[in-house]
């Protein structure tokens, strides 16, 4: 008997789908939000490959972003690299701080219209999770763990690859998650700018004064931030059961 | 043999280790004891080069540990912390097969040693090699530590406050165990502590250390019978040195000829191994004058009586 919660998750996922790919079963659901005659379901694209899109710009440049900010975490825990801490800390903390949409409007001019801009302002939104959690991961190790290490006679690099790292992965794991549960929903903003994505459906409804149309794009994209944010949920559930890290 | 050259760590003007110069002998147990502050782990952590000297050198077995990359040099000689530091995220079995990993060992090699420690150990391989560190006992953990260091079959040991996580009984059960693992692997040994009991308990020679300089460094009953200084003195206990004495020597070095049962009849029956402060400790309890001392068969080996074991309390 599956527990409450995967029927929960299961029945999001379903429902989703449901969704991307029939939208117009969904029609008697959003027809009281419509007015004058205005279609209930989003009619102007294909709402599974819109959110297919929106899915491949977020994953994009969140494998960007950990790529950067974990390398970034491990140059500044480094014993020559601290004094770089810092400077980074500054660079991600600006990356968060500085708002997407300004991002965006910067960046077309510099790259045209269409997926770049958006791919660089979800870069940056992402990367300050990622590598604080990844610096608290690999500064928080157990100090007799790594003597431990290094007193049987691995070398640095063994040391970060084979004990530091997998000592660091839940908390860099959950840094991932959060930045990519934020940047689905930051991902609606790069339909600005022509990227194709859920924000899509979003802006036509704004455009068009259709609730409907500005309700599904939403909906879709929490469900898809929420349904995300659980998978990752589940890959660290994965790596605490075999081994506790205290 | 590990011959120490006047060993020097200066951290910026204070110094650790001040010109520390001693040589330990290959199988023994040589158990370096002071307070804290005293430099004893930089001295320890100088030999694998975990900690690098500021001067002097380290040779071992004639090669001058300065001559290859320090973490080629620590593969050669097992480590155990305070606290095991056992990787949480590995099992027994890969804790224990770290170093011969590293050092490119065969899996069925390094199966077989793993097998062969955990049962030295007394912990079954079968029940032990899957579960992790954090379901084990604090015991189990320091042992599986012990046996992580041994894994690659170093030839020397080095333990920085081994014991000291452990609660009272346990620690002395650890240290029967170590001093049965040293006799069975024949491992030179150089365990670090504040407790001048375990340093007396299992050190074939002991160096008392202070404010970075080596003090004396003997035998355990020349440190009791004639301390260098006031300071050795007094951490060997002046107060306490006759029992000390007799805890250093076993019922069966210091038993009498056995000339059959006379006058023993009555007295306790104590094994060749007992220390003559628990032989004397049991006569005083049962008002007996004289017990049996006898071998594992248990054959009798002899007698002692309280007279002369008061005599072996005395300094010679």
């Amino acid at each position: 008997m599956p527990r409450p919660a995967t029927i929960l998750r299961l029945a999001a996922l379903g429902l989703l789908l449901a969704f991307l790919l029939a939208p117009q079963h969904f029609a008697p659901v959003f027809a009281p939000l419509t007015a004058g005659g205005a279609p209930p379901i989003y009619d102007q694209g294909n709402l599974a490959m819109l959110a297919l899109s929106h899915l491949a710009t977020v994953l994009v440049a969140c494998l960007a972003s950990t790529v950067i900010a974990v390398a970034l975490g491990i140059l500044v825990t480094r014993p020559g690299g601290q004094e770089f801490l810092p400077l980074s800390r500054a660079v991600v903390n600006f990356g968060q701080t500085f708002p997407p949409v300004a991002v965006l409007a910067l960046a077309v001019p510099l790259l045209g219209f269409g997926e770049k801009p958006t791919l660089i302002a979800l870069f940056l939104y992402g990367l300050l999770p990622i590598f604080e959690n990844t610096v608290v991961g690999l500064r928080t190790c157990p100090a007799a763990v790594l003597e431990a290490a290094s007193g049987m006679g691995m070398s640095a690099r063994q040391r970060l690859v084979s004990v530091e790292l997998p000592l660091a992965m839940p908390l860099i794991l959950e840094g991932i998650r959060i930045s990519l549960v934020i940047n689905i929903g930051t991902a609606t903003l790069g339909s600005t700018v022509a990227a194709k994505g859920l924000g899509e459906v979003i802006i036509a409804g704004l455009l068009s004064n259709n609730t409907a149309f500005v309700l599904q794009g939403g909906l879709a994209t929490g469900l898809m931030a929420v349904l995300l944010y659980d998978a990752v949920a589940a890959v660290e559930r994965r790596l605490y059961r075999t081994a506790r890290i205290d | 043999m590990i011959v120490v050259e006047s060993l020097t760590k200066l951290y910026g003007t204070t110094t650790a280790v001040d010109a520390v110069s001693m040589v330990v002998e290959r199988n023994s147990i040589t158990v370096i004891v002071g307070t804290s502050g005293s430099g004893k782990s930089t001295l320890l952590r100088m030999i694998n080069r975990l900690i690098e000297p500021t001067s002097g050198r380290v040779l071992i077995d004639g090669r001058d540990t300065g001559s290859e990359p320090g973490y080629q040099l620590r593969r050669r000689i097992g480590y155990v912390i305070q606290g095991h530091g056992l990787f949480p995220h590995r099992s027994v079995a890969e804790n224990i097969g770290t170093v011969p990993r590293l050092l490119g060992w065969e899996e069925d090699r390094i199966r077989a040693r793993t097998a062969q420690l955990l049962t030295a150990l007394q912990l079954d391989p079968g029940a032990y090699a899957d579960k992790y560190p954090h379901q084990l006992s604090g015991g189990q953990q320091q042992r599986v530590g012990v046996a992580r260091a041994l894994a690659a079959e170093p030839a020397l040991l080095l333990m920085d406050e081994p014991f000291g996580a452990l609660d009272p009984i346990i620690r002395e059960k650890a240290q029967d165990d170590l001093l049965d693992i040293q006799r069975k692997f024949g491992t030179t040994i150089v365990l670090v502590t504040h407790d001048i009991d375990e340093a007396f308990r299992l050190g074939d020679r002991v160096a008392v250390m202070s404010e970075g300089r080596l003090l004396q460094y003997d035998r355990p009953e020349v440190l009791v019978t004639r301390p260098a200084n006031p300071l050795v003195a007094r951490m060997t206990g002046s107060a306490e040195r006759a029992m000390r004495l007799l805890s250093l020597t076993t019922a069966g070095e210091a038993a009498l000829p056995w000339t059959g049962s006379d006058g023993a009849a009555d007295g306790p029956v104590v094994p060749t191994s007992a220390s003559l402060r628990e032989v004397l400790s049991e006569l005083l309890w049962r008002g007996s004058e004289c017990a049996t001392v006898v071998d594992a068969d248990g054959k009798p080996h002899g007698r002692l009586t309280v007279a002369a074991i008061l005599a072996r309390g005395r300094p010679a």
